[in-house]
């Protein structure tokens, strides 16, 4: 198992594109993805658990991947918050 | 003369001119109830389940086609995700293990699993989270009302109707613009609603802030609603609709009429040319704008624009959708103002303020975020190359937030040069002068721009300390206090004086009765809604210049709003012909 920290970097924060497509990019992956924010823990492969993430600007996500494909799930999800989901 | 003391007659806020008499279809969310049963056969039951996905998927698919046509793709986006849920493994699979294991109805299942969700997202303090709730409430009916094999039931009768709704959202105007809705009644919202932007562009009446609309009206109530005066007649009786009937038809000839100005300028009777501009706020507005005769874009709100994409739109976007406009457009010119955000237009940035009005709003936002208001710069650039475009900065009220603007305009300048992308060197640059102190230092300001648009909105409100949207206190709203009319004149006197061109973009150009006003303080142009276009003119072709800068001049002596009504009146009944002078008094 991975456990990764990440910021929101981008402005307009965790809205409903992002959201969808965090769980596009998790899809493909055989692992299982986690969201952790405010003791609120979130399959990272659901779209609608995705939703209840209030995440804005600044706020700070723990992330777990587990199983065969975690390392390459892992760094596929993180580049796509690092670059501010394509909205820097 | 229509008896607004009559028990059936109700006055809102016009938001939208027109006349129109049809039965009201009232708008309500849909709710289904759910109870908790037993039930014997649970494979039943999850084919049923699994059947109400598949059908409502084909359903969304169809909503998400024409959000794409309507919106543009990046807009639809809210109804991808929807579609999305529809697949959610994880909501999905604990459906199913519930239906199974707990043997109820999965229309109680459905509803207990995914209000689960939306309970979190109430507890939210973020309004966009309790906003996404509602979306999810959308999604959740659909699935129940499938597994309950009821047909997806034609929303609206058929014929034309009239929607009586508590407010709209931007999904329900999806719905309904292929719909044969010939008008709009809401309780909320004022002049710059959803509702009445679309009823606008639309080019369907439209009331407004009518508070009990949805208490008064009952389905299939017959309706006149009256545009031009904030007018709604519930059941009318034969007096009125005969009244109404005799103004349709005119209305009708009229409509004829004004479309033969579509190709003639404004041009008053003693030739006095004034420009007619439009304000762009959907993407459906500009054919409109085009068949109406506007000589152009007074004010591309760009806000509006992007405003359910969810999130800011890349550099790339926005020179697509700008370069899309100045092609589409050119020779006219189309100005463009930059991101106003703050204040009643919200886009996703999580700030509260205390004052918002008062507080992060227009410039001031855009100077903080640099990166995005450099990407906007940029973008606007890049679509300059046919040299019609001109940019607007909203919500100045000093100096050093033009020099910074202009320090960075020129510094995405210099970047375009050593990139070798070509843009227009030239490229206007004006100000909105929509905060009394920019209205007060004109004069210095005319140094550093090319031209003044006056936001009549936010100046009235700033003026007058008076919130507009704010029901209590609307009629503290005075678009004639004599205060508002002598710093309209100060305004474009002192930009004469220094020879800068004055346009006006507010509501108040929107206003049959203040037109003459405004050509007479001496305006050379106007930007109004493209409805309003031909009806401008009309006005305008009608005025004598010399004629009424005599009378403005005395409205600038009054000491009280109704004595500028009195005047304007007057001037109404002693010069208008009988035919347009009924629709546009009551």
């Amino acid at each position: 198992m991975l456990e990764k920290k990440v910021t929101i970097i981008n402005n307009a924060g965790l809205h409903t594109r992002p959201a969808a497509t965090i769980v596009k990019i998790a899809a493909q992956f055989d692992s299982e993805f986690y969201i952790l924010k405010d003791e609120l823990n979130i399959n990272g492969k659901s779209i609608i658990g995705v939703m209840t993430l209030a995440a804005a600007k600044g706020s700070e996500l723990a992330l777990s991947f587990d199983g065969p494909d975690e390392e390459k799930m892992a760094e596929a999800i993180l580049e796509y918050f690092n670059k501010g989901f394509d909205e820097l | 003369m229509i008896d607004i003391e009559k028990q059936n007659v109700y006055k809102g806020i016009p938001a939208a001119p027109g006349i129109k008499i049809a039965s009201a279809f009232l708008f309500k969310k849909e709710i289904e109830t759910v109870t908790d049963e037993k039930i014997v056969n649970v494979d039943e039951a999850v084919e049923n389940f699994n059947d109400a996905l598949a059908k409502s998927k084909k359903e969304l698919a169809k909503v998400f086609s024409l959000a794409v046509d309507k919106l543009g793709v990046k807009r639809a986006a809210l109804f991808e995700a929807q579609i999305m849920i529809l697949d959610d493994p994880v909501l999905i699979n604990n459906i199913i293990v519930r239906i199974k294991t707990e043997k109820k109805n999965p229309e109680f299942i459905v509803n207990d699993e995914i209000s689960k969700y939306q309970d979190i997202m109430t507890l939210s303090h973020e309004q966009y989270m309790r906003e996404r709730s509602q979306d999810i409430e959308d999604i959740k009916n659909r699935i129940i009302r499938n597994i309950r094999k009821k047909k997806w039931k034609s929303r609206l009768s058929t014929g034309e109707v009239i929607l009586v709704s508590s407010s709209l959202t931007p999904a329900d105007t999806v719905l309904f613009s292929r719909m044969d809705v010939t008008g709009y009644i809401t309780n909320f919202g004022g002049l710059t609603s959803h509702a009445a932007i679309v009823a606008r562009s639309l080019n369907v009446p439209a009331i407004v802030g009518l508070h009990e609309a949805t208490e008064i009206i009952q389905n299939s109530d017959i309706v006149i609603i009256d545009g031009f005066n904030g007018i709604v007649i519930v059941n009318p009786d034969e007096e009125q609709l005969l009244h109404y009937q005799k103004k349709l038809k005119k209305l009708e000839a009229v409509d004829l009429e004004l479309a033969k100005l579509k190709d003639l300028p404004a041009i008053t009777l003693d030739g006095r040319k004034i420009d007619i501009l439009a304000n762009l706020d959907l993407n459906e507005e500009f054919e409109s704008i085009i068949q109406n005769g506007g000589e152009g874009i007074g004010l591309m709100r760009t806000e509006q624009i992007f405003q359910e994409y969810d999130s800011f739109p890349s550099e790339d976007e926005q020179t697509e959708v700008y370069s899309n406009y100045s092609q589409k457009l050119y020779p006219l010119p189309l100005t463009i103002r930059a991101f106003d955000i703050g204040g009643d237009k919200v886009l996703p940035v999580d700030v509260q303020e205390p004052n918002p009005m008062l507080g992060w709003r227009g410039i001031r936002f855009l100077l903080d975020n640099e990166e995005l208001f450099r990407t906007q710069i940029r973008a606007v650039l890049k679509s300059s190359v046919h040299k019609n475009i001109k940019f607007m900065i909203p919500m100045v009220s000093s100096m050093r937030e033009i020099e910074l603007t202009k320090e960075l305009i020129s510094k995405c300048m210099d970047e375009l040069k050593s990139e070798k992308i070509p843009f227009d060197e030239h490229l206007e640059l004006g100000i909105m002068i929509e905060v009394p102190s920019a209205a007060l230092m004109i004069r210095d300001f005319a140094e550093y721009v090319d031209f003044f648009s006056i936001g009549t909105n936010d100046l009235i409100q700033y003026m007058l300390a008076v919130d507009r949207g704010n029901d209590i206190v609307t009629n503290q709203y005075q678009e004639f206090h004599p205060a508002i009319i002598r710093t309209l004149n100060f305004i474009i006197s002192e930009a004469k004086k220094t020879n800068t061109k004055v346009s006006l973009c507010g509501e108040m150009a929107a206003d049959y009765k203040a037109i003459p006003l405004l050509v007479g303080l001496g305006l050379d142009s106007i930007s109004v809604s493209a409805s309003v276009i031909p009806h401008a003119k009309e006005i305008i072709r009608a005025l004598n210049y010399s004629e009424i800068s005599g009378f403005v001049k005395t409205c600038l002596t009054c000491k009280t709003e109704k004595e500028i009504h009195d005047i304007l009146d007057k001037y109404y009944s002693d010069n208008f012909s009988e035919s347009s002078n009924e629709f546009y008094s009551n």
